[in-house]
């Protein structure tokens, strides 16, 4: 019997990013590094790029690539200032974590 | 260009006088400040001779020229231009405003010779004149008013000049209180008039003006009336004018009696169409509003002792004189009175300015006396005003009188019974005042205790000038505007295309008219005898009622009810308006607050609820979208 190795339909790329995607959002939930929180935003982002590409694909539309392209810009542009701030903060507080950042509290 | 298109530099030239004292004044001094101010209103003098003459060349129907500097506000179909109107009217008015401003300018650099605030003094009037060219020469009711407020201020900053003086301040800040209640008239016809005719330029509304509802005319033409009431103190807001003596003497000759007050009358004429297409009525109101004034200043007037109140009620007196004219349809005449009461009653003013600068600042008439031999200029002059004032022919105010009283025969004999008895009131109170100051004894010399015994003498000539100038004015004024034929019906024929047909057309005999002018005349000269019998021969003894001296006590009628019952109704005003109003606006206010504080707690800084909350948004936002699609 040949090995049914399944085809990859574009659903499995759904459910790749919906997992990726659940998994970073339960892990800003439940994780109070702010680094770690922070990788958890970025995954929950390329969970979502992905879908876009698969959508892309689906229908045949160059536009969800377009966005993607867009993404990974402000993605990045995200990361510069996102990274700054947690750096500037562990360096000042090397134990800090997210919850010891309600001083902006109004 | 046109020689006409030149009226904006009427108004420009004391502006530019204005700003220039305003920034070097101090700097100028004494007597700089004062002569640049002169040199300013004299030369919008002569622009108005210049603006005159090319008006006078025009075609007799076609003197009317407008001049738009530029657009002001334009917000839809409302469209205000600071724009400029030359007809006969308006430039009969920047005449005499600038005419007699000049030669009071000249005047002030010797009466307010010394004064601490000299410069101040001439800055102020600077912006008076500009003001008021601006409320002569607007070319819409709009820049009219921006003038109206415009003097309305100058008034209140030179009455109460001397404001370290508590009463000056106080009469000042009633001038302005008084006039604030004419102001909501003039507004409020404002209001109404745009929402008639879509516009405020004079030339739109005095043109479509036979064309509105008589209600409408009528309700436009007595609020601008409220207006002129405050502005020309009639009853019930003449109550300002009196006090308004505490600012300096050629400010009371300027403001108040040449120019100022004038303005409601010229207002009144200004929009002689409204008031022509309104009902029957709304004349009448003015007329006897007018005449009734004139009476109850004049008596107010004969127990006054002070030498500036006296002139200053017969102002109010005769501004009714002018205002029964124009009750009566005779606007030439209205205009012709105020024309030659500017004379005489400035002169007049500066006259008794004269005495008081002789008399070191004493205003009261029963401390001076005989002062004809010391102070000759001012008594000759001064004498030349009282004949003209109490009708004496030839002198100007009996012709410009008598054709006032001629169409207040015409229109009711009950109107012209009023004014000949004010005439007669008229004759005598001027006369017992030239009688107390200028003939009789030397009273000044019995001052005693605190009062210095003053030397009185001539004041300088710049002061005499100005009397002598306005005393040949006082005298040949009458010849605008003759009676004996229609060739010398100069004024009246000048303004025919101003007043189309809206002038009243008096029809009695020659001999109806001579027996009037002669009626007047008697009266008149009738006043100034029993005057004589009392003051000069005393004969009798003055009858002088308290109640009268006290101006019939309407002032203290008014502080009373203020100060009694009214005050509980403002009270409950204020009431009324710190809990409802206040209380809906704070309520509201509150709310808001109320619900911040309460949002706020889910602000708690952690970044973790944050994601929570986003999160579960997510999938309640999903959630309902999802059970929508299926």
């Amino acid at each position: 019997m040949m090995l049914a190795v399944a085809e990859v339909t574009p659903a499995w790329y759904l459910i790749l990013g919906s997992i990726l995607f659940a998994i970073g959002s339960v892990g800003l939930l439940v994780r109070r590094n702010p680094l770690v929180m922070f990788m958890c935003v970025e995954l929950m982002l390329n969970a979502v790029t992905l879908t876009f590409v698969t959508f892309s694909r689906m229908l045949d539309d160059i536009d969800g690539q377009t966005v993607v392209v867009f993404v990974l810009v402000v993605a990045a542009a995200e990361v510069v200032v996102g990274l700054g701030i947690i750096v500037a903060l562990l360096r000042k507080q090397p134990a800090a974590t997210a919850d010891d950042i309600n001083v902006l509290k109004g | 260009m046109e020689t006409l298109d030149l009226v904006w530099l009427i108004p420009a030239l004391p502006l530019a006088g204005f700003a220039t004292l305003l920034v070097l004044g101090r700097r100028l001094g004494e007597p700089a400040a004062g002569w640049l101010a002169t040199a300013a209103c004299g030369a919008s003098f002569i622009a108005t001779v210049v603006v005159f003459g090319a008006l006078v060349d025009e075609d007799h129907h076609h003197r009317s020229h407008v001049y738009d500097l530029f657009d002001w506000l334009v917000v839809g179909g409302f469209d205000v231009k600071v724009g400029f109107l030359a007809d006969p009217l308006s430039v009969t008015m920047a005449l005499f405003i600038t005419g007699i401003g000049t030669l009071i300018h000249l005047y002030s650099i010797g009466y307010m010779h010394g004064d601490p605030k000299f410069s101040k003094f001439f800055v102020y009037l600077n912006l008076f004149v500009f003001s008021m060219l601006m409320l002569v020469l607007g070319s819409n009711m709009l820049i009219t008013f921006l003038g109206w407020e415009g003097v309305g201020a100058c008034s209140y900053l030179l009455v109460s000049f001397w404001f370290s003086k508590d009463a000056n301040a106080s009469a000042g800040k009633k001038a302005f209180v008084t006039n604030r209640i004419g102001d909501w008239g003039f507004m409020t016809a404002m209001f109404l008039a745009f929402a008639t005719f879509g516009s405020l330029d004079y030339r739109v509304v005095l043109e479509q003006a036979p064309e509105i509802a008589p209600v409408t005319a009528t309700a436009i033409a007595l609020l601008l009336f409220v207006g002129a009431v405050g502005k020309s103190a009639q009853i019930p807001l003449f109550v300002w004018l009196p006090d308004a003596m505490a600012g300096p003497t050629p400010v009371s000759a300027l403001i108040h009696a040449a120019t100022m007050v004038t303005s409601g009358v010229y207002l009144m004429t200004r929009v002689n169409p409204i008031l022509a297409q309104g009902y029957d009525w709304g004349p009448d109101v003015i007329a006897w509003i007018g005449v009734l004034t004139a009476l109850f200043a004049a008596t107010i007037a004969v127990a006054q002792t002070d030498i500036k109140k006296v002139l200053a009620y017969s102002t109010v007196s005769q501004l009714g004189y002018m205002f029964l004219a124009v009750g009566t349809g005779a606007y030439v005449a209205a205009i012709f009175h105020m024309v030659t009461h500017a004379f005489f009653k400035a002169l007049m003013f500066l006259g008794s300015g004269s005495v008081i600068h002789g008399m070191h600042d004493e205003q009261d008439m029963r401390r001076m006396g005989g002062l004809r031999k010391l102070m000759p200029i001012t008594a000759g002059t001064f004498i030349v005003g009282w004949l003209a004032i109490s009708g004496v022919p030839p002198f100007s105010g009996f012709w410009s009188k008598d054709e006032i009283l001629l169409y207040a025969f015409d229109a009711n004999p009950a109107l012209w019974f009023v004014g000949l008895v004010t005439a007669l009131l008229t004759a005598f109170y001027m006369s017992r005042q030239v009688f107390m100051v200028f003939f009789g004894d030397q009273h000044w010399r019995d001052a005693k205790g605190d009062h210095e015994v003053v030397q009185p003498h001539e004041p300088p000539w710049l002061m005499t000038l100005p009397l002598v100038v306005l005393a040949g004015l006082a005298f040949v004024g009458g010849g605008l505007n003759l009676p004996f034929t229609g060739d010398l019906h100069f004024l009246g024929h000048w303004l025919e295309p101003v007043l189309e047909g809206n002038e009243a057309h008096v029809d009695v005999a020659t001999g109806t008219k001579v027996g009037l002018a002669v009626t007047a005349t008697l009266a008149g000269l009738g006043g100034i005898a029993l005057a004589a019998a009392v003051y000069l021969q005393k004969r009798r003894a003055p009858i002088e009622p308290q109640i009268l001296a006290e101006g019939w006590r309407v002032d203290s009628s008014i502080s009373a009810f203020v100060g009694g019952p009214g005050r509980q109704g403002f009270e409950g005003v204020a009431t009324f308006d710190r809990t409802v109003v206040d209380g809906a606006v704070n309520g509201v206010a509150g709310a808001v607050r109320g619900g911040g504080k309460g949002m706020r707690v889910l602000q708690s800084g952690f970044v973790r609820s944050y994601a929570l909350g986003v999160a579960v948004g997510v999938v309640g936002l999903l959630a309902y979208f999802l059970t929508r699609v299926s």
